[in-house]
């Protein structure tokens, strides 16, 4: 018994494995990435306020700069890189999959 | 206030002040004689713009060009214009000064603005690109009652829009007032008048392509003023820190956290309102209407966050090279006073920076800079808001979608008009206001407004109307009256001696009441519309997901 708002076109996609694959596959690469990056930001939170000695060491003895500042600057440059290794997958194998899908349904 | 006068005066209560410089409030500022390298390449770029507004003008036909552009701008493109979305004049101003004044919290600071962009890719992008057409009350009515739900999206969408127009304003009327030596009231209006010529005339495609021009200056500025200040220093970043903290009068101590967000709930509450605040800016999130499908919606992100970690940590590096250039220069403080206030006040460090660095004409150029990013901004804002009142307000819920393209054209032109005035008049009255709580505002009402029924009704089936209208409105009342019970204006505003509410940001509290309510009215509500609104969730997820369906409308 499906609602009046049912749309044929979706039923069929829903009854297409790749469908159910694609959805699997991808929502467990955001769901990984989204936690290395919310995960990573907010230890750091924690570091901050519970032990901010820990990224006022000196990277060595005789440096000035703080190991802070590199793990700071990872966290930017890792995180944006994460959006490059989404945006692959997406774009190349989930985006093929999504056109196959879209494909078998609207012929 | 000044950001010096901000952070000396900080307790852990007082930490959420800093976003505001962030995101524009530059406070009272002293009117400086007439820059005339700055008018001359502000005016440049202002012909350059009403150019392309001319050439934008006659590619504006239909409502999708107007509000989306069409959907004819490329992944890369876009990434540029959200990346001038998001950099406003104020995250040069207000991080590099952050970076000046206390060091290292600066940079946790600039890391937390930046951490919400890869979670709005991983989560949003493609959602809202499969799902929307021009505003994101499209997304949260998709399957709910159009009436009452995109009446509270757009209103939930007006709000921001307004709070954030006149921070915009208020820090364009006295940044310009300090650099262009130009009268308060005139910056105000020059600024007015421009946003609603862009926006009137060129639509979405001439807001798009000025917020590009401005993050190409901002990033050219930006990288070019970084290379100088590294040049001074034989291009070692460990010198800039040793001579940093032999310079700032915290020494060492500016190389770890601080006192700044020493306290863990201010530092959270913080970081959820600015990263799922970030994700619900109706003017962000129109951004990803404008290419045509989630491949270009992902690419934008991708090229955005490239380019803002980017300039995120040139900042950091302009604030860093400032403690030494700018902070032991006396004259670059009032009266030659070393350590004493800054001249043109706190937030000026990085603007000094550019003169030591460059003299007059880079100084120039870089004002310049900062008055082309504020007028991308309000436009985006200004598109935004018109888009909330023509499409959902006027279009879909007064006549019920049997506007006509030029009717609704007709009124989202005046209304663009509209709010063009209302900013000039509200900028004007805000003069002498601090305007720090509209900051807490924004992020607040767009992370506890907004946000909850975007992502509810994108992953959770069990949304309903109800459960919708109720969080909303919960998150509404709570993120309003925490912000007036905070610092910002109970203490400043108000002048009662201490805070009730003793955290900046209410995002943590607020936005978890409203997705609290949401559930909890959702799973009691046993309509009958309910039913079907559970129902529809299956097609709406297979759209979000395939885009199956979107193409189509877009074209509408």
């Amino acid at each position: 018994m499906h609602s009046p708002a049912n749309n044929p076109v979706y039923e069929r996609v829903r009854r297409n494995p790749k469908f159910h694959e694609l959805v699997r596959q991808r929502s467990r690469l955001a769901l990984v990435l989204s936690a290395v990056v919310l995960v990573g930001y907010y230890a750091f939170m924690m570091v901050v306020a519970f032990a901010p000695g820990l990224l006022h060491k000196p990277m060595s003895d005789e440096s000035s700069l703080s190991v802070g500042f590199p793990i700071g600057a990872a966290i930017i440059i890792l995180s944006w890189l994460l959006t490059g290794v989404y945006s692959h997958f997406a774009n190349g194998r989930f985006q093929d999959l999504t056109d196959e899908i879209t494909r078998e349904t609207l012929q | 206030m000044t950001a010096r006068r901000i952070l000396l005066a900080a307790s852990a209560a007082t930490l959420a002040a800093v976003p505001a410089l962030a995101a524009g409030d530059v406070g009272q500022l002293e009117k400086q004689p007439i820059n005339l390298s700055a008018i001359g390449m502000f005016l440049a770029f202002v012909v350059m713009t009403l150019g392309i507004t001319y050439w934008a003008a006659s590619r504006t036909r239909s409502t999708s060009d107007f509000y989306t552009a069409g959907g004819g701008i490329t992944g890369f493109q876009n990434g540029l214009a959200i990346a001038g979305d998001y950099m406003s004049a104020a995250t040069l101003l207000g991080l590099s000064s952050l970076v000046f004044a206390k060091g290292y919290d600066g940079f946790v600071y600039t890391i937390s603005f930046f951490v919400g962009w890869p979670i709005i890719l991983f989560l949003l992008a493609e959602r809202l690109r499969n799902l929307g057409h021009f505003t994101f009350a499209d997304i949260a009515s998709y399957r709910l009652d159009q009436g009452k739900i995109r009446t509270f999206a757009a209103i939930g969408s007006l709000t921001v829009v307004c709070f954030y127009l006149i921070v915009q304003m208020v820090g364009a009327g006295q940044l310009i007032k300090l650099l262009f030596g130009l009268d308060y009231n005139v910056a105000v209006i020059v600024v007015g008048v421009l946003m609603v010529v862009y926006v009137t005339f060129g639509g979405m495609i001439a807001t798009t392509w000025v917020q590009i021009i401005k993050a190409v200056l901002l990033l050219g500025g930006g990288i070019l003023l970084a290379f100088l200040a590294l040049s001074r220093f034989g291009f070692s970043l460990e010198a800039i820190a040793r001579s940093a903290i032999a310079s700032h009068k915290d020494g060492v101590k500016i190389m770890g956290p601080g006192t700044l967000l020493a306290d863990p709930v201010s530092a959270v509450s913080l970081s959820l309102g600015l990263l799922f605040g970030t994700a619900a800016l109706p003017h962000i999130m129109m951004r990803f209407f404008t290419v045509p499908n989630a491949r270009e919606a992902r690419k934008s992100v991708f090229y955005a966050s490239g380019f803002i970690g980017f300039f995120f940590l040139i900042v950091c590096v302009l604030g860093m090279a400032a403690i030494t250039i700018v902070g032991t220069d006396p004259q670059f403080f009032e009266g030659g006073k070393v350590g004493g206030k800054l001249i043109g006040g706190g937030n000026m460090p990085v603007m000094h920076l550019a003169k030591a660095l460059g003299g007059d004409l880079f100084l120039g150029f870089l004002s310049a800079v900062a008055f082309a990013t504020i007028l991308a901004v309000v436009s985006g804002l200004a598109l935004a808001g018109a888009s909330a009142i023509a499409h959902d307000l006027y279009a879909r819920v007064i006549r019920k979608g049997e506007a006509t393209e030029r009717e609704e054209m007709r009124v989202s032109k005046i209304a663009s008009l509209v709010l063009g005035v209302l900013a000039v008049v509200l900028g004007i009255a805000f003069e002498k206001q601090n305007v720090a709580f509209l900051v807490g505002l924004t992020f607040g009402v767009a992370a506890s407004v907004n946000f909850p029924v975007l992502i509810l009704s994108m992953y959770w089936k069990g949304l309903t109307t109800r459960g919708a209208l109720a969080g909303g409105i919960a998150g509404l009342i709570s993120a309003v009256t925490l912000v007036v019970l905070s610092n910002a204006v109970w203490v400043v505003v108000l002048n009662n001696p201490a805070p009730i509410f003793p955290y900046e940001q209410p995002a943590l509290f607020s936005m978890t009441l409203a997705f609290l309510v949401t559930i909890v009215v959702s799973k009691l509500d046993s309509s009958a519309s309910a039913r079907a609104e559970r129902e529809a969730f299956e097609d709406q997820f297979v759209r979000s997901q395939t885009g199956i369906g979107a193409a189509a409308a877009a074209k509408h």
